[in-house]
C-alpha cells in the first residue's frame, strides 16, 4: 500500500492514489468533511463573504450535502476551481462533488466520465455590453471583441452562434470571472459572455450597473447542476436526493424555520417520509433518517436558497423564471419521496 | 625438494559479488537498474490501474475530432467548427514558436546592451542597469507578465476612445495603439512586387559581398573601407529606386476604425506584446549577467594591449573583448534560450493562445484526455529544447578557440 501511494503521487497526470473510486461516502465519513468544488468567486453563487466564509447558491448545495451526511453544514472544505481545472479536480478525487455552475452536456456526462445528478439552475448564455456601445442585439456584434472564459460550454456556443449568424468576432480568452470582469471594464473587450445568471451576478458588483445592459438573446440551453464521478452510484444518489429534497421541500412548504415543527409529524405522509418521521428512506442511502431534515434546516429549501442568494431582493435580482416549481409554471420537479 | 603449492582452487562464491572489487561495481549497477525498472513498471501499472478504475482509455483518437473552440491568434488557417484538435494544437505550437523566436532575439539584444552598460564607468548608467537586472531577476516572471499586460489594458485607450476623439492614431494616422492591440499598416504586394523583392535580396547579397571584400582588403593592405555607409546605401538606395521605377508596386493597407475595432492592416495583440516584452526583459536580465561575466573573464591585459596598439574603446570591445567573451557567454546563453522557450508556457495568464492554452488547456478540458495531452505537450517542449540546444551547440563549437 505504501508503495502504491508513492507511485500514485508521482503519476504524471496527478491521478490520485488507491481505490478512492469505489466508496466516496466512506472516504467522506472517514475524513469527517466533504470536499466540494466551487468557482473561484462568483457573487451569489459561490464567493467568500467578508469573514472568509463561503456563501452562495452553489455553496448551499455543498452545505446541504454535508448537513445530510454529518448533520453539520460547516463540515465542508471548499475547493475553488477554474473552468479548466474543475474536471481534473473531480476526476482525480481531489473533490467529492462539483457544484460550480457547470453545464450538463452529453459528452461531459459520458465521455468525461461524470454523472450529473440534477439541475439546480436552468440557465442560458447571454451577452453584456456597455450601454454606450449602442448595441441592442447580439446579432449586431459583428467584428466585436468578446471576453470569454476558457474551458466552458459558452466558448463552444459562441463559435456556433456567430457561425450560424454568419458574423465574426475576436475572442479574448480569460481564466476566471474576476479576470473577465476586469478586462471588460477596462475596455479590452466590447462584450463579455457567460451564463445569463453569471452576467447578472457580475453586473451586480459593478460600480455603475446601469451603464451596462444584458442583451435579450439567450443563445443556448445551460442546465447547471452538481456532478460527481461516474461509477459510484451510491454517492451520486446521495447528492441527487439531497438536491431533490431541497426542491421537494419547497413544493411541500417545508422551510428552515418550520422544519423542526413539521418533523414532529404531519398528516402529509410525503412530508413525513421526507423528514424521516415515517419510513426508512435515510437508511436506504446509507444516512441517518433525519438527513433531509438536517439539510433543509441548514440551508433552507430551494426557494429560500434562491431568494437569499440570487433572488429578486438581492443585488443580483434574478427572477425565478424557468427555475420556479412545476406547480408555478417552472421546470423544477422532484421525483416523489417514496 | 621444492614443494610447490598451487593456490587452492575455489569456485565462484556468491559473496564475491559484494566483497570482490572485480564484481562489486557491476553488482551495484545491476541492482540499481532493476530497482529503476521496477519503479517505472510500478508507475506505469499504477497509471493503468487508475485509468481503468476511472473507465478511461489511453488513445490519441481525440486529436482527430473537431475542436469547436475559437483561437484568438492563428498563423495558419483555423476554423473553430471544422478544424481538429490536432490543428488547434498546431496553431498553439506555432504561437509558442513565434513568441519564443521574438523573445530570444529581443532578449539577446537587450541582454548584451545591459551587460555592457553595467560595466560602464558612468556611475549613473551602471547603477540604473544594476537596478534593472536585480529587479527583473528577482521577481517571478508571472508577475511581470501580468503587470505588463495590466499596464497595456488599463493605461492604453480602448478603440472606442478613438471614435470620440479622446485618442488619436499616431504616425500620420497610420498606427493605432489601443489596449487590445497595436494596429499597423500592412504591405499589399501588387504586380511587379516580385522584382522589387529580388532587387532587395540582391542588394543584401551585395552588402555581404562588399563586407567580405572590405575585410579581405583590410587584411591585405590595412586600409579600412567605410563599411557602414556603403552597407546602408546598398540597403536603401536600389530598393527605393526600383520602387519608383516600377511604379510603386507595394502599397499599404491602413487600419481603419469600424463599428467595434480597427480592421485592416497588421495587428500586434496586447497579449503577445505583454508576453514578448515580459519574457524578453526577464531573460535579458539573466543574459546581461552572463555577458558581464564573459567580459570580466577576458584578462585586462587584452584591452591594455589593444589600447597600446592605438585601438579606440569601441573597436577594442568589438574586435578584442567580445570575440573572446563570446566563448564564455554562449554556453549559459543556450540555457537562457531554453528557459525563455519553456517560460512561454505561462502565456495563458494573459490569454495568449500558445500550445499550453490550446492543447494543454481547452483541448484537455473538452476531451478529458489529461494524460495524453500532457504527454504530447511534454514531448513537444522536449523536442523543441533539444533542437534549440543542438543548434546553439553547433554555433558554440564554431566560436570556440581554434588552436593552430
Amino acid at each position: 500500500m505504501k508503495k502504491s501511494v508513492l507511485f500514485g503521487a508521482l503519476t504524471l497526470a496527478g491521478l490520485a492514489a488507491g481505490a478512492a473510486q469505489a466508496a466516496t461516502l466512506d472516504d467522506v465519513k472517514a475524513r469527517g468533511s466533504l470536499n466540494c468544488g466551487v468557482t473561484t468567486g462568483l457573487v451569489g453563487f459561490a464567493a467568500p463573504d467578508a469573514n472568509g466564509v463561503w456563501d452562495g447558491f452553489d455553496v448551499g448545495v455543498c452545505r446541504a450535502v454535508a448537513a445530510a451526511i454529518f448533520g453539520d453544514a460547516s463540515a465542508v472544505n471548499f475547493v475553488p476551481t477554474t473552468g479548466q481545472t474543475r474536471f481534473t479536480a473531480l476526476a482525480s478525487g481531489e473533490i467529492d462533488m462539483l457544484a460550480r455552475n457547470t453545464t450538463w452536456t452529453f459528452s461531459r456526462d459520458t465521455d468525461l466520465k461524470f454523472d450529473f445528478v440534477g439541475v439546480n439552475y436552468y440557465d442560458g448564455q447571454g451577452f453584456i455590453v456597455p450601454t454606450a456601445l449602442g448595441v441592442s442585439s447580439a446579432k449586431e456584434l459583428d467584428g466585436a471583441t468578446i471576453c470569454i472564459q476558457t474551458g466552458t460550454t459558452t466558448e463552444l456556443n459562441l463559435a456556433d452562434f456567430f457561425r450560424a449568424n454568419n458574423i465574426s468576432y475576436v475572442a479574448v480568452p480569460i481564466e476566471t470571472n474576476a479576470e473577465g470582469q476586469q478586462q471588460y471594464l477596462a475596455g479590452a473587450c466590447d462584450a463579455y459572455t457567460t451564463d445569463a445568471s453569471g452576467l447578472a451576478a457580475t453586473r451586480a458588483t459593478f460600480e455603475n450597473p446601469g451603464d451596462h445592459i444584458i442583451l435579450p438573446e439567450i443563445v443556448s440551453k445551460e442546465p447547471l447542476g452538481p456532478l460527481v464521478r461516474h461509477g459510484d452510484n451510491e454517492w451520486g444518489d446521495i447528492v441527487m436526493w439531497t438536491l431533490n429534497a431541497l426542491i421537494a421541500a419547497e413544493e411541500y412548504g417545508v422551510t428552515s424555520t418550520n422544519v423542526n415543527e413539521l418533523a414532529a409529524g404531519t398528516d402529509n405522509p410525503e412530508i413525513n417520509r421526507l423528514l424521516g418521521t415515517e419510513g426508512e428512506l435515510g437508511a436506504m442511502i446509507g444516512l441517518s433518517n433525519d438527513w433531509a431534515k438536517n439539510a433543509i434546516a441548514a440551508v433552507g429549501n430551494y426557494g429560500e436558497l434562491f431568494e437569499k442568494n440570487i433572488g429578486e431582493n438581492t443585488p443580483i435580482g434574478l427572477a425565478r423564471g424557468l427555475n420556479a416549481q412545476w406547480t408555478n409554471g417552472g421546470l423544477l420537479y422532484s421525483p416523489p419521496f417514496r | 625438494m621444492a614443494i610447490t603449492t598451487d593456490p587452492p582452487v575455489q569456485g565462484f562464491r556468491l559473496s564475491q559479488l559484494i566483497y570482490d572489487t572485480r564484481y562489486r561495481s557491476m553488482t551495484i549497477q545491476v541492482v540499481a537498474m532493476i530497482l529503476l525498472m521496477l519503479f517505472f513498471a510500478g508507475l506505469v501499472s499504477n497509471t493503468m490501474t487508475n485509468l481503468a478504475s476511472k473507465g478511461k482509455t489511453f488513445d490519441f483518437g481525440f486529436m482527430g475530432r473537431p475542436a469547436g473552440y475559437e483561437i484568438s491568434q492563428s498563423l495558419i488557417a483555423y476554423d473553430a467548427v471544422t478544424s481538429t484538435h490536432a490543428r488547434a494544437a498546431l496553431v498553439g505550437i506555432l504561437n509558442t514558436l513565434l513568441v519564443a523566436f521574438l523573445g530570444c532575439i529581443l532578449a539577446t539584444i537587450l541582454g548584451v546592451l545591459f551587460g555592457v552598460l553595467r560595466l560602464s564607468r558612468n556611475w549613473l548608467i551602471s547603477r540604473l542597469t544594476a537596478v534593472y537586472v536585480e529587479g527583473f531577476r528577482n521577481v517571478p516572471l508571472l508577475l511581470w507578465i501580468i503587470a505588463i499586460y495590466a499596464i497595456i489594458t488599463e493605461s492604453l485607450p480602448a478603440p472606442a476612445a478613438f471614435r470620440t476623439g479622446e485618442a488619436s492614431m499616431i504616425l500620420n494616422d497610420s498606427v493605432a495603439v489601443t489596449n487590445r492591440a497595436i494596429y499597423m499598416p500592412a504591405p499589399v504586394w501588387g504586380a511587379n512586387s516580385t522584382i522589387l523583392i529580388a532587387v532587395f535580396l540582391l542588394s543584401l547579397a551585395g552588402i555581404w559581398a562588399f563586407r567580405r571584400y572590405a575585410a579581405a582588403r583590410q587584411e591585405a593592405t590595412g586600409q579600412i573601407l567605410p563599411v557602414l555607409w556603403v552597407s546602408l546605401a546598398l540597403f536603401f538606395v536600389p530598393s527605393i529606386l526600383f520602387f519608383f521605377i516600377l511604379g510603386r508596386p507595394v502599397s499599404l493597407d491602413y487600419p481603419a476604425l469600424t463599428r467595434f475595432n480597427f480592421e485592416g492592416g497588421m495587428q500586434l495583440r496586447g497579449s503577445l506584446l505583454a508576453l514578448w516584452l515580459a519574457l524578453s526583459l526577464y531573460t535579458a536580465a539573466f543574459i546581461a549577467e552572463n555577458v558581464r561575466a564573459g567580459i570580466l573573464a577576458v584578462s585586462k591585459g587584452q584591452s591594455e594591449a589593444a589600447f597600446a596598439l592605438g585601438l579606440r574603446p569601441n573597436r577594442t570591445m568589438k574586435l578584442v573583448i567580445l570575440p573572446q567573451a563570446l566563448r564564455v557567454i554562449i554556453p549559459p546563453l543556450i540555457s537562457q534560450y531554453l528557459n525563455l522557450t519553456k517560460n512561454s508556457s505561462l502565456a495563458i495568464a494573459v490569454g495568449y493562445a500558445d500550445v499550453r492554452a490550446t492543447l494543454g488547456g481547452t483541448t484537455i478540458n473538452l476531451t478529458g484526455k489529461e494524460l495524453e495531452g500532457m504527454l504530447l505537450m511534454g514531448l513537444f517542449y522536449l523536442l523543441l529544447s533539444l533542437l534549440i540546444s543542438g543548434a546553439m551547440n553547433i554555433y558554440n563549437a564554431r566560436k570556440q578557440l581554434v588552436s593552430r
